[in-house]
């Protein structure tokens, strides 16, 4: 499947590795959660690093839409939620 | 819901929402090109802001620091004078120009960071740009209703979820200049209150006592050479001007060359 990286470009990440990305972004989620700044930028580096390692960087004329885009690495809890809106606030 | 799935949700209801579909593709096609055109523009013109905002914080900085170098030059001079009261008040205002230094430092390195990041994501968005002009001229040529859909949108969410992204960054930087504007007014203010300006502007009482350190030995000399032509005894003037006095003045305003006019007359 296609990722995009937020500011950073897309990647494709074979469909085997999503288990290991829920699994990485229930941290994230807990920290958005508990709006806990420190916790919330660890648990981003992971979850990103862990699409840039299992993936590859699509070249930058690949046209297409993602399937995940997830926020750029020096995203805040605070962008995040902005995005977000109202939706932030009620875990679906 | 996890988090990156609801991020993911609203980030491409969003991105859909910057591009209006029309019943034929081609023109959706055209109509979306154009609009990255626009976002190319737009992007450009941010960059040029970030650069503006960047550059009016290194003038301030530049300012302070040439504050900072005279006030480091008259708390030596009152160290020289043994006016250890008017160094320590240099210092001090030396100290709080530190302060504010680091601070611009701080948000000089942001504001870079923040310029490299968009013109990288101008670039990005260019090459996709690019590549979105030759698919749609492509599609157009070869165009038939039945694949056209598919392949079309494809392109178009594409490109829309890119302009999505560049529009996110764009917002960041916007966010970030507005900050720094805000900041880089409270200084501008702060310095044209006189609180950061070093000691030799206006009629500061810190280098008008500096001055008169300088000021008194050469009037004493100047006393005792007139004393002595009254007594008439032989004893030889101290010399005014001596240089290490004079290149200690560089602070203050140079008096004029009025004397050595008035020896050639």
């Amino acid at each position: 499947m296609i990722v995009r990286i937020s500011g950073e470009g897309q990647f494709e990440v074979p469909d085997r590795h999503v288990e290991e990305l829920n699994r990485l972004d229930e941290d994230l989620t807990k920290a958005v959660d508990g709006g806990d700044e420190a916790q919330f930028t660890a648990a981003l580096q992971a979850l990103l690093t862990s699409v840039r390692t299992a993936g590859e960087e699509l070249p930058a004329d690949w046209l297409g839409p993602s399937d995940l885009v997830l926020p750029s690495p020096d995203a805040t809890i605070h962008e995040v939620r902005e995005v977000l809106g109202d939706e932030g606030l009620i875990p679906g | 819901m996890g988090l990156m799935r609801r991020f993911s949700n609203i980030f491409k209801a969003k991105a859909s929402k910057t591009l209006d579909k029309y019943e034929d593709p081609r023109e959706t096609l055209d109509y979306s090109y154009e609009r990255t055109l626009e976002m190319l523009q737009k992007m450009r013109r941010a960059v040029a802001d970030v650069a503006t905002s960047r550059k009016r914080i290194e003038l301030q900085a530049q300012q302070l620091q040439r504050s900072a170098a005279k006030l480091e030059g008259q708390a030596k001079q009152a160290v020289s004078q043994n006016r250890e009261d008017l160094a320590i008040e240099a210092l001090t205002r030396r100290q709080s120009i530190a302060t504010q230094l680091t601070d611009l430092q701080a948000q000089h390195d942001q504001l870079k960071a923040e310029e490299a990041r968009m013109v990288e994501a101008s670039q990005r968005l260019q090459t996709k740009v690019d590549s979105f002009r030759i698919r749609k001229e492509t599609m157009k040529a070869n165009y038939t209703a039945a694949e056209a859909q598919t392949k079309v949108n494809e392109a178009i969410s594409g490109i829309g979820e890119e302009m999505g992204d560049v529009g996110l960054a764009m917002q960041r930087a916007e966010d970030k200049v507005a900050q720094m504007q805000a900041r880089s007014g409270a200084l501008d203010e702060l310095m044209a209150s006189g609180a950061l300006d070093d000691a030799s502007m206006s009629s500061d009482r810190l280098q008008a006592e500096l001055d008169r350190g300088f000021a008194e030995p050469a009037v004493e000399a100047e006393l005792a050479r007139l004393k002595g032509e009254l007594t008439g005894g032989g004893t030889t003037a101290k010399q005014l001007g001596a240089p290490d006095q004079e290149t200690a003045r560089s602070g203050a305003p140079a008096p004029a060359e009025a004397p050595v006019e008035e020896d050639r007359r």
